[in-house]
């Protein structure tokens, strides 16, 4: 007997190419590769386009401000020499309050472009408010399915707040209980509706971002001369990294390193009802980070936009407490009240500065609104709530779900580096394990493999004899 | 069926339960029962329903826990038990954390310290 969630799981492929408004099969080229730019490029925007698209919708050129400030601060316990300038890109600044509404901004002009007459997301995080924000403006209908609560109906704080802006915008929020389902909903509901997905994960949706990286570069040369040597990304999905190492490049900026960061949640299971509610970030972490890095094709398209290895020149993790100081820090020093989610790439930034020589520029590339409930005191009263020991202490000895431990001193928050060499064969061991039992790789595959994970395909052909040995 | 919220439209601590048509309340219905969820994932997920709940205006009177269909702002036809009247949001900032209160006044030492040692 097949049940619903089968029945509506085996349609999977007709309901997306229907609500994607592409077919993603033009681009594979076998088992294993697929032809990565040709699908970026399908949707034929320049980025004079993008930002043209953006500019009527009332998206970006938000403020890039520097922090001098927080640079002191830094300056005030590195080593003599240390201690690079650090800078943000206010994206709270945009209409719904994030990063979130360059992605949104271009997938409601697909919609509209292709005359769906609504638009829907599966999203708990900020890029529903901007779907929301951006379908209000255009006219549209919008359903957010949120993954809300845990089984007693409790829901995070800041998921919470999240529901409420989405509401405020106009939109339809179906809240749900904890669980990878959540998809399967949203494919019913496309078929219901014959609405547009607005994947997070479409090409559209993540060249929407190119033009903050582009944005950062130019605001940075006009500012200081040069583009930033470094710019600090708060990595989950992969889009963000994506997005704004791929601006960055199309305007010059070669040799800025990217450096993704995200909150160190492991051991805590994302699908898990009881571990839903201890954790204090909902989107930033390792729990989307990790698994999106290592195999971007679980997402809700055929083929991810997104794909962060191919862009993360270092990858970061910092602690949830060392996130809650530092939110404090900012409001308190700068002036600048932001949500925590949105400053996981600032605590990694004050740690990096450290290390760089004081003429070394570091551009944090998001900052996001804050509210009741997406504020680090609400979130560290509903951890208190669930049984999270709260304390002041070494960031160091947090353990994820069970302790959250907010330095005494800046001099305590250190990121920790991910092994990229780790990842890249995760990634690598994923992609052969999702093609077809028996299924020999070609060269191509072999130069597919190395471009999507950023080495050559000498450092590709290596690891897959290591798998194939095992 | 769960514990639902008791209240009366417009306020908040009456014991009265009833909507009329056109209200604007929430329904909560269940999407897949426990048996009929994904295979794979973990155990404590797994034993439980994947439950919804969705915002609209009654399309019929209801009593809480009733089945009542609603009119969803995209304008779907959602029908489920009623589970709050005139649903509003209680969400706060909360009271600041012990550990957070003094890095603001501490920092802003630091900062003062080191550039009056740097000559600033």
């Amino acid at each position: 007997m097949t049940g619903r969630y089968e029945q509506v799981m085996a349609r999977k492929g007709e309901i997306m190419k229907r609500a994607l408004g592409m077919d993603y099969a033009q681009f594979e080229r076998s088992p294993i590769a697929f032809d990565y730019e040709a699908m970026m490029f399908s949707h034929g925007y320049t980025l004079e386009q993008i930002r043209s698209i953006q500019r009527s919708a009332g998206v970006g050129l938000t403020p890039l401000l520097e922090l001098r400030n927080i640079t002191d601060l830094v300056r005030s316990y590195a080593e003599p020499g240390r201690g690079a300038r650090i800078f943000v890109k206010d994206e709270a600044a945009n209409m719904a309050g994030s990063f979130k509404d360059r992605r949104a901004s271009m997938s409601i002009h697909v919609a509209m472009q292709n005359g769906f007459a609504g638009v829907i997301a599966a999203t708990s995080g900020n890029y529903g408010a901007a779907v929301a924000s951006q379908a209000a403006r255009a006219g549209l209908k919008c359903i957010i399915c949120q993954e809300t609560f845990d089984s007693r109906h409790i829901g995070q704080p800041e998921i919470v707040e999240k529901s409420r802006i989405c509401e405020a915008f106009g939109a339809e929020v179906v809240q749900m209980t904890v669980g990878p389902e959540l998809f399967f909903h949203m494919l019913e509901l496309l078929e219901e509706t014959g609405y547009l997905s607005a994947s997070l994960y479409s090409p559209f949706g993540v060249s929407g971002i190119e033009s903050l990286g582009a944005e950062l570069a130019e605001e940075m040369i006009a500012l200081t001369g040069a583009p930033p040597t470094h710019v600090v990304v708060t990595h989950a999905g992969g889009g963000n990294t994506t997005g704004t190492a791929r601006g960055l490049e199309r305007v010059g900026a070669y040799d800025t390193v990217v450096v993704s960061a995200s909150v160190d949640l492991s051991g805590l299971h994302m699908a898990s009802d009881t571990d839903f509610n201890r954790k204090s970030f909902t989107t930033g972490h390792t729990g989307f980070g990790v698994p999106f890095a290592t195999w971007p094709d679980r997402a809700d398209v055929p083929r991810n936009a997104a794909r962060s290895l191919r862009y993360m020149d270092r990858y970061l993790t910092v602690t949830q407490g060392e996130v809650f100081y530092v939110t404090e820090a900012l409001s308190k020093l700068e002036g600048l009240e932001r949500g925590p989610s949105g400053n996981t790439a600032m605590a990694a930034a004050l740690s990096l500065a450290r290390e760089l020589p004081s003429d070394a520029t570091v551009v944090v590339q998001e900052t996001e609104y804050t509210g009741a409930g997406k504020h680090h005191w609400s979130q560290l009263a509903f951890a208190r709530a669930q049984g999270i020991e709260v304390r002041a202490g070494d960031p160091a000895e947090s353990v994820p779900g069970k302790s959250i431990v907010i330095p005494e001193r800046p001099e305590q928050i250190r990121a920790h580096d991910v092994d990229l060499i780790r990842l890249r064969r995760s990634y690598i061991r994923n992609a052969l394990n999702h093609a077809p039992e028996g299924y020999s790789t070609t060269p191509e595959d072999v130069i597919f493999l190395a471009e999507d994970t950023n080495t050559t395909p000498s450092a590709v052909e290596e690891v897959i004899a290591e798998l194939r040995a095992v | 069926m769960p514990p639902y919220v008791v209240r009366v439209k417009g306020c908040a601590m009456a014991e009265a339960i009833r909507c009329d048509v056109g209200d604007w309340v929430e329904v909560e219905y269940v999407l897949l029962s426990a048996a009929d969820r994904a295979a794979g994932i973990p155990e404590d997920t797994a034993a439980q329903p994947l439950r919804a709940w969705v915002k609209g205006f009654a399309l019929a009177p209801g009593m809480i826990g009733d089945e009542v269909s609603v009119e969803t702002m995209s304008g779907r036809i959602v029908r489920g038990h009623l589970s709050d009247i005139e649903p509003g949001y209680t969400h706060t900032f909360g009271a600041p954390s012990v550990e957070i209160v003094s890095i603001g006044r501490d920092l802003r030492a630091r900062v003062a310290a080191y550039r009056s040692r740097d000559g600033e």
